[in-house]
């Protein structure tokens, strides 16, 4: 079992406590009843689905019930960094890159 | 088998061993007698016994005796049975602790182990080889499940399962520590030993019942001048003497997960002769450990040759075990055959112990060293550069057959037991499931830990470490280090001092000379799963290339015992055939669980009422009372029908039905999801979770609404009332209460955290019941407080807020009946008194109690949707029939835009009708499939299908409610529902019922 850290709680707890909640930094269009097909096509369906780094949401939703981001290696199932919702894509990751 | 000699323990010595003068033990082993001791194994006291003879092999029936004295035994599986209830199979007799009347039987045999049908399978082997199973029953290609598989596996298999319901219970546990140490061998001891004095938590956890590992047999040990064996009893008592120290003895670490997540099994009373009811039997711990040790120190591995599976043949370490710690010879004429130099202290020892020694053959052409030197001193027979070609003798080994290397002349040699070692392969079992990847040693031809992924290290012999002074040094030194890394202050301490006179050397892997690709041999690589060296030759010849497929095709290594012995030879034989190195082969990937786990230790406590929450509303017992039949809703359980005296529920759901409508009924409605939705932005947060407008609803109202997804799907609906500007009564379908609310909090706080408003669930604080029918308000006139509950004052869809019965209430106007109808909310703890107050009441007004059913019926007389049966993830608003209820002029909510592509918007979607039967009196199945002709070919094209179907009381026919593929231009046509034995003519119809012009909701 994963320990998560929730960054609103400041603790690392049991992955059991926490649900995935999908691709992170996906905003809703603001004007979207005017979207193309196109758009909402992307917007809605299309994901990264990478092997390796992927940015993804989460909920502690069994502790304080805020969604947050996390960075997580889909390939080692490890996770390098969580981050509040709202707050921009990390630029540097812990133990990735130089 | 058996006879007057063989039950007296006559290979029990009376000066070996640790077991003295204990306590004697009555046991039975295929429904003989036999006598052991306190402490043995079940193994050791059947060897006591002379009883090597314990099974038959898996597909050839062979007779198959004792391996080992471990946990790595692949032969000696029997079935344990306690009771009618507690049988278990598959228990490897090398690990079973034995007690007074323990009752053993052998498996996989008929119709008895000496005697065994299924042998004839040995003769037949040439038409076994590898892969056999997937090139001969491949056709007819039914048969397979009818004929063919039901035959193989009667004929071929491990223990039989019990059939009764597994009357013991299991222990869950968590654990946290600084280290957790895997394996309580002079390693682990060492390693437990300098973490505890730094004052670090420290689990040490060993399979076996006392610590000491390899010190069960080794003599020559010696620990701060010790001998190896006292000193780690007399450390493992100081180290569970600590406050910060969990010693776990009969527990076995079988898994090693994220994050330095381990599971731990227990054995908490199979070793009991009669277990207290209170204790479970096994107790599962769940431990995350800031540092991992691993001590599970190296495996033993036989010798691959001809006929190598015969009772009486076993690993040399085993013999040495059964002589050195049970006491017990296991035979009286030893022959050896080795590789390497462990082999020779197991021969010393027995010869010490006055055991005769017939030879040793050793395929080395010039070992020597202390024990080769020893050996010889002791006048034991040493054949040099030769090599056992193959065995003698059917239900336990006779004789041995000797031949040099290079061929020539064979030598029969009369053994009762035969010793075998060609090596000892490190168990990187944990460390591989941590994902740490191995790495070959080319000077010792071995596996070991090679690049970590977890915060762990591996101490003593399973990575790769000879002899017990560099063990213990090095364990010592890694416990301090994983302490200290734990974040506990080391302070300077004595490490114990380990000597040893003893020699290692590093063994072959493979098959031994003369069980080379000319030989036809059976030369066993897997006892368990019955393969032998030509199997995996075959498999490579016959393509395989990865180590992976040649496991798979030949089922080398996936049996219960994991391959343990197996795996490195099953490898150095693929890799010869191959023409490559092992490490370019690469091994198998290592997966839990080390050893098999039980069933009931996984699920613990999670069986029967435990397995899930059952959830009742206050009224539960008061409906118990009154006669309710419940049925199961997700977790809740809900009051289904009230049977009268003599009523079916066909009968009741009928009465219940026309009493509602006639004069009223009352429902326990308590399950409905209710979250309040808060704060002054709260109808504007409404605007964008519901398809309805909100900004215009005026306190005191209710109104319907629809929620969907982003993809424009229906999500949820429910009745919604504005108790104030910024004050939100929401009710959710029953399943949907806790998804609904994950829904809203992801949207607020995502999307629209600029939004003040605060969502909570209410769903447990409220009571709700429900009283519908003409007479509802005059049935609960008496108990309402400081609310004018006239239709004026209160129409169709309103809330108010006062008190009934005294106490307070969200007083609803609304239906889902199409009667005029009120839900009563109050405190959840005022329920049963309410419930009992209003159905005193009703009572005088010829109301009943309705359930579930009912509730359904009446809503489907009148076409109300239920969410998840009407509709199924796929339907949007306009499907069913609902695009009154989307705001026209809205310019945003949750599913806006998703509900506008082409597809949900163009023809020949699905959409909800209602559906009567030609003739009246059948019923439709629900999810039957609808057509528009029943003669067609089948596959017929199906049009949609039925969604809810009633027997209707009150309109005296069946009705139903289909999705259909254009179907509110299909008004009037009749349709089809073909049914295995007739087809139904269908009209049609809308999907109102009952009143179709809604004037008995208004009163």
């Amino acid at each position: 079992m994963l320990l998560i850290r929730c960054p609103y709680c400041e603790q690392e707890l049991p992955e059991i406590e926490f649900r995935n909640a999908g691709e992170a930094h996906i905003a809703r269009p603001t004007h979207i009843a005017d979207e193309t097909d196109d758009d909402f096509e992307k917007y809605f369906f299309i994901r990264t689905n990478p092997k390796g780094i992927i940015y993804e949401r989460w909920r502690h939703v069994h502790g304080c019930a805020r969604f947050f981001n996390a960075v997580r290696d889909t390939v080692t199932d490890r996770f390098l960094l969580t981050y509040k919702a709202g707050e921009p894509k990390p630029k540097r990751l812990p133990g990735v890159g130089k | 088998m058996g006879g007057e000699t063989t039950v007296n323990q006559s290979f029990r010595l009376a000066n070996a061993g640790r077991l003295g003068r204990a306590k004697t033990v009555r046991f039975s082993f295929d429904g003989q007698d036999y006598a052991g001791v306190e402490g043995d194994t079940l193994a050791s006291a059947l060897i006591a016994n002379g009883v090597h003879l314990v099974g038959r092999s898996f597909k050839y029936h062979r007779p198959r005796g004792i391996l080992s004295a471990g946990a790595e035994e692949p032969s000696a599986l029997v079935g344990i049975h306690r009771d009618a209830a507690r049988k278990t199979p598959n228990i490897r007799a090398t690990v079973q602790e034995l007690y007074d009347g323990l009752t053993a039987v052998s498996q996989n045999r008929w119709p008895s182990l000496s005697l065994d049908a299924g042998a004839v399978n040995d003769l037949a082997s040439p038409f076994f080889a590898a892969g056999f199973y997937y090139k001969t029953f491949m056709w007819p290609k039914a048969a397979w499940k009818s004929l063919y598989e039901p035959k193989i596996r009667e004929a071929a298999g491990l223990g039989v399962a019990p059939d009764l319901p597994d009357p013991d219970h299991y222990a869950s546990r968590y654990a946290h520590c600084d280290l957790l140490v895997v394996g309580g061998g002079v390693a682990g001891l060492a390693a437990a030993l300098a973490a505890a004095e730094t004052g670090a938590r420290v689990i040490l956890c060993d399979e076996q019942t006392e610590l000491g590992g390899a010190l069960r047999y080794e003599r020559g040990a010696t620990v701060d001048g010790q001998p190896g064996w006292d000193w780690a009893q007399a450390t493992a008592a100081k180290l569970a003497a600590r406050d910060n120290v969990r010693m776990l003895t009969r527990t076995t670490a079988f898994g090693y997960y994220a994050q330095n997540f381990l599971g731990l099994v227990e054995r908490v009373t199979d070793h009991l002769a009669e277990p207290s009811p209170d204790q479970p039997r096994e107790r599962l711990w769940q431990v995350r450990a800031k540092r991992v040790v691993l001590a599970t120190g190296a495996i033993e591995r036989h010798m691959v040759f001809g006929d190598n599976d015969r009772p009486g043949i076993m690993l040399a370490s085993a013999a040495r075990t059964y002589l050195n710690h049970y006491g017990v010879a296991v035979g009286r004429q030893i022959g050896v055959f080795t590789a390497n130099d462990s082999a020779y202290w197991t021969a010393i020892d027995l010869k010490k112990a006055g055991v005769n020694v017939a030879a040793i053959v050793d395929t080395r052409d010039n070992p020597a060293g202390p024990a080769v030197e020893e050996a010889r001193a002791l006048g034991i027979e040493l054949n040099l550069g030769r090599t056992v070609l193959k065995t003698g003798g059917r239900l336990r080994v006779s004789s041995m057959t000797v031949q040099a290397k290079k061929g020539g002349p064979e030598r029969v040699i009369p053994v009762d037991a035969l010793l075998m070692s060609a090596g000892w392969t490190p168990s990187v079992h944990l460390f591989s499931q941590s994902r740490g990847k191995v790495a070959f040693n080319q000077t010792t031809n071995r596996f070991v830990p090679g690049d970590y992924a977890q915060a762990c290290v591996s101490v003593g012999g399973c990575n790769g470490t000879d002899g017990i002074g560099p063990t213990v040094a090095e364990a010592f030194a890694a416990g301090e280090k994983a302490a200290k890394e734990a974040g506990t202050t080391v302070r300077r301490l004595s490490r114990p001092k380990a000597e040893t006179s003893e020699s290692w050397s590093r063994g072959m892997a493979g098959a031994a000379p003369g069980a080379g690709p000319d030989s036809k041999a059976k030369a066993f690589v897997d006892f368990q799963n019955d393969v032998t060296a030509k199997d995996i030759r075959l498999a490579v010849e016959q393509g395989m290339r990865s180590i992976e497929h040649v496991k798979r095709y030949t089922t080398n290594g996936m049996a219960t015992d994991q391959g343990k012995t197996s795996n490195l030879h099953g490898l150095a034989i693929a890799a010869e055939t191959l023409g490559k190195t092992m490490p370019e082969v690469g091994l198998t990937t290592f997966r839990p669980p080390y050893t098999p786990v039980t069933f009931g230790a996984i699920v613990n406590h999670s069986r029967g009422a435990l397995f899930e929450p059952t959830r009742k509303t206050p009224m539960h017992e008061w409906a118990v009372k009154r006669g309710a039949v419940f049925e199961d809703v997700g977790q809740w359980k809900r009051a289904w029908y009230f049977p009268e005296a003599g009523e079916n529920m066909h009968a009741a759901v009928n009465r219940e039905c026309v009493t509602v409508r006639k004069a009223a009924g009352i429902f326990d409605a308590t399950t409905l999801g209710k979250i309040e939705v808060v704060g002054p932005d709260a109808a504007a947060f409404m605007e964008l979770l519901y398809t309805n407008p909100w900004q215009k609803l005026d306190p005191g109202r209710c109104r319907y609404g629809v929620m969907l997804r982003e993809d424009g799907f229906i999500y949820d609906d429910g009745v919604v009332g504005r108790l104030a500007e910024d004050r939100f009564h929401v009710t959710t379908t029953t399943g949907g209460a806790p998804r609904v609310l994950q829904h809203m909090e992801d949207y607020l706080q995502t999307e629209f955290p600029h939004l003040k408003v605060w969502l909570t669930s209410t769903s447990e604080q409220w009571a709700v019941i429900a009283v519908q029918g003409p007479k509802s308000r005059d049935i609960i006139q008496p108990f309402v407080e400081g609310i004018d509950i006239s239709d004026e004052a209160l129409p169709h869809m309103s809330v108010r807020e006062g008190k009934f019965c005294g106490v307070p209430t969200r007083l609803f106007r609304m239906s889902f009946s199409g009667e005029r109808g009120f839900e009563i909310n109050v405190p959840s703890d005022y329920g049963p008194a309410v419930i009992e107050a209003i159905w005193n009441e009703g009572r005088k007004h010829g109301a009943c109690m309705y359930g579930t059913e009912t509730m359904h019926v009446l809503r489907a007389e009148k076409g109300y949707i239920i969410v998840g049966q009407d509709t199924d993830g796929t339907v949007t608003p306009d499907d069913a029939g609902l695009s009154w209820a989307v705001g026209k002029k809205k310019t945003d909510f949750v599913g806006i835009r998703g509900m506008n592509r082409p597809d949900l918007t163009a023809g020949g979607r699905k959409q909800l009708v209602g559906l009567k039967t030609k003739d009246p009196n059948i019923v439709l199945e629900e999810g039957a499939q609808i057509v528009a002709d029943p003669r067609q070919a089948i596959p017929m094209t199906m049009i949609g299908h039925v969604t809810s179907s009633y027997w209707s009381e009150n309109c005296g026919r069946s009705i139903a409610l289909a999705l259909v593929k254009d179907g509110r231009g299909k008004i009037g046509e009749t349709l089809y529902v073909p049914m295995p034995d007739r087809t139904i003519e269908v009209e049609v119809a809308g999907t109102v019922f009952y009143d179709e012009t809604g004037a008995r909701l208004n009163g």
